[in-house]
């Protein structure tokens, strides 16, 4: 690094921010007293901290570029520390049962108000896991994701109203109805991609929120349904704790079961379609695979992962109103799979934990929370593009070929 | 000898613009068939017909696989096409970018296999060994193509000569009888473009494909072909021998132009 030149630019660019800010920070004007009061301090201020950010920044930015040179120029793929540390079933192995022992004591040792916003993580879990598939695997940008959530939450809430059926009876019929949906919305836009998609599902995902909201007799409108029961166990009476932690080991059973499926699935005949649709789907059809097929069971898969987050969602919070479904629901699950990494199982769950603990744990900055989203994505999409954990294709080993890679 | 691809009076209109003039055209069991023409000369179009990809406004294509009954492939869709055994590659290189080359042969396999969405979850016996089955047979293909040393690697990393056979190879892994190559020689040097001279004959010899391919390299063609058909806007103006082709005025006509002197 040419030291002097980036001093010279980092220093240009804090004598910038200064000429920038001066007006709102420096000068204040006392209208009662018609005073002016220079805050010259504040502008120091603005300087050094520019001027730092700035060497920073290009620091990073530098670093990444040589990073991407090396790799193109080096003939065997490098990878990076973090799929050496997940590839490594010598670290693997310990976390999973440091995680499956956590997960498993979590419930007794933290307190209500814990268990209830992890289990609530948890359903995002499930939900990003779902997205994923359509976005990440298949690359379909689905805007109204929401609306499958809102699917499965709404007929575990109506059922039990009108014919007083159970969470469990409802949670397989939650899931079907939502895959229906999948597939209704599916067919519609089959032929669009992209940009087109992305507005068509948009409005899809609020046509649910509305009809829910105004067709009162149907849904109870706007003021919602409440009192829907907790899931049971056999008929056995629990108090509000209990049950609370019954839901989070549900809730944990089902992301288990999830990660179980998605995994054995991307590998498989029908996951490696989804990618090669969302690589290039002209190709993809003159390879012979069948573009429709391939879309609606994309579409009905991650719908169906909606709809049992939202059968979970009414049992746990016991009321729902269109209010919990809005766009800002479908946002929020798009950034757990961006942010976590497109594809990447683990990246979905890191995603997850990130965007619905911390601004739990850090309720003192919540004023600053869109503002920090924000800056979080923009960091990612400069330094990260395929998001924190990039999703890994699986390797074959075939005899003869470790040599031949080895001497060339 | 037997046709494996019949076009009859095949026509494709883009709105106002007759891409395609009545084309006539086949490919017999065996043979490797060329289509020449100048840049726009609608050579490309009339590859998206056969497979697909469009709609032809007029005409008819038939196809003949070894061993099968003659049939109509009008209408049919690109996957549909390939299924029936034709398979193809693109002028501009299009591959799973994102997926290791073993996949990208993979893909071609899809439609020869079977397992569905629960297969895949619950990973039953068949699936397995489906799976199984078709890693291998990939393997082998990318052997045959002398690809073998990068079966791990994203396609998109490949130098340009082997994401070009790596598209074969994948038109390969779908078992076709007929191989539709468009312009497979575009952008390679001479040591690259010999060999892919001998990879497309010994396809033919060893798989027993016939082929058609689009191609702008002359001698590449020459070599290659039994038999060349030309297209000058939209219109197929000749069809013959490489050596009936070198010799045709209208193809000495359209590819240099009018004669001054003469």
């Amino acid at each position: 690094m040419n030291t002097i030149k980036e001093l010279k630019k980092s220093f240009l660019i804090a004598l910038w921010f200064m000429f920038l800010t001066f007006p709102i920070m420096v000068i204040k004007v006392n209208t009662v007293e018609q005073t002016i009061d220079w805050r010259w301090n504040r502008l120091a201020m603005v300087g050094i901290f520019s001027f730092f950010a700035s060497w920073i920044w290009r620091y990073l930015l530098q670093r990444k570029e040589m990073g991407q040179k090396r790799a193109e120029e080096s003939e065997t793929p490098t990878l990076t520390f973090q799929q050496r540390v997940l590839q490594n079933p010598k670290f693997t192995r310990p976390a999973l049962v440091v995680i499956c022992i956590f997960a498993a004591i979590f419930p007794f040792y933290f307190s209500m108000y814990q268990v209830n916003i992890m289990t609530t993580a948890l359903i995002y879990v499930i939900l990003g896991l779902g997205l994923n598939i359509v976005v990440g695997l298949a690359g379909l940008l689905d805007l109204g994701y929401v609306a499958f959530y809102a699917v499965g939450a709404y007929s575990y809430a109506l059922l039990n109203v009108h014919f007083g059926m159970g969470f469990w009876a409802c949670l397989p019929i939650g899931a079907g109805l939502a895959m229906l949906f999948g597939i209704v919305l599916g067919f519609p836009v089959l032929r669009l991609r992209g940009d087109y998609l992305a507005i068509v599902t948009l409005g899809f995902g609020e046509i649910i929120r509305l009809i829910l909201e105004n067709w009162n007799e149907f849904s109870f409108g706007p003021s919602g349904i409440a009192n829907i029961p907790r899931p049971g166990f056999f008929g056995i009476k629990m108090s509000i704790h209990q049950s609370l932690i019954y839901i989070y080991f549900i809730m944990v059973a089902m992301v288990i079961f999830t990660i179980f499926v998605v995994r054995r699935l991307q590998d498989s005949r029908i996951g490696r379609a989804w990618i090669a649709l969302r690589e290039d789907e002209v190709a993809c059809q003159a390879t012979g695979i069948d573009k429709t097929k391939t879309k609606l069971s994309a579409f009905a898969l991650g719908a169906t992962w909606a709809g049992m987050g939202g059968v979970v969602f009414a049992a746990k919070t016991t009321f729902i109103n269109p209010a919990s479904f809005t766009i800002w629901e479908s946002i929020m699950i798009l950034c757990i799979v961006v942010l976590g990494g497109m594809g990447s199982i683990v990246g979905v769950i890191f995603g997850a934990g990130i965007l619905i603990l911390l601004p739990e744990y850090l309720r003192a900055f919540s004023e600053y929370r869109m503002l920090m989203f924000a800056a979080a994505l923009v960091l990612m999409m400069v330094f990260r593009p395929h998001g924190i954990i990039s999703a890994v294709r699986r390797t074959y080993q075939f005899e003869g070929s470790p040599e031949k890679k080895a001497s060339s | 000898m037997e046709s494996v691809l019949d076009i009859k009076q095949l026509t494709m209109d883009f709105g106002g613009l007759r891409a395609l003039d009545h084309i006539d055209l086949d490919v017999k069991a065996g043979e490797i068939a060329a289509l020449i023409g100048p840049n726009g000369a609608g050579k490309t179009t009339f590859f998206n017909c056969v497979t697909g990809i469009y709609k032809p406004t007029e005409g008819d294509m038939f196809i003949c696989p070894p061993g099968k009954k003659r049939e109509r492939i009008n209408g049919l869709k690109p996957n549909q096409v390939t299924e029936k055994g034709m398979a193809r590659t693109f002028q501009n290189i299009r591959l799973f970018q994102n997926m290791t080359v073993l996949e990208n042969v993979m893909m071609g396999r899809h439609c020869r296999m079977r397992a569905g969405i629960p297969g895949a979850i619950l990973r039953n016996r068949a699936t397995r060994e489906e799976e199984q089955r078709v890693v291998e047979e990939s393997y082998a293909i990318l052997k045959k193509i002398g690809l073998a040393e990068f079966v791990n690697e994203f396609a998109k990393n490949l130098p340009y000569g082997a994401q070009r056979r790596l598209e074969i190879a994948r038109a390969m892994a779908t078992e076709p009888f007929l191989l539709l190559l468009d312009e497979p020689a575009a952008g390679m040097n001479n040591q690259e473009t010999k060999e892919l001279d001998e990879l497309i004959l010994r396809i033919r010899s060893e798989e027993k494909i016939s082929i058609l391919l689009i191609e702008h390299d002359m001698k590449l063609v020459m070599s290659l072909s039994d038999r060349i058909f030309v297209m000058d806007y939209g219109r197929k103006i000749a069809q013959g021998t490489p050596e009936e082709i070198k010799n045709n005025p209208a193809v000495i006509k359209a590819y240099l132009g009018e004669d001054i002197d003469a």
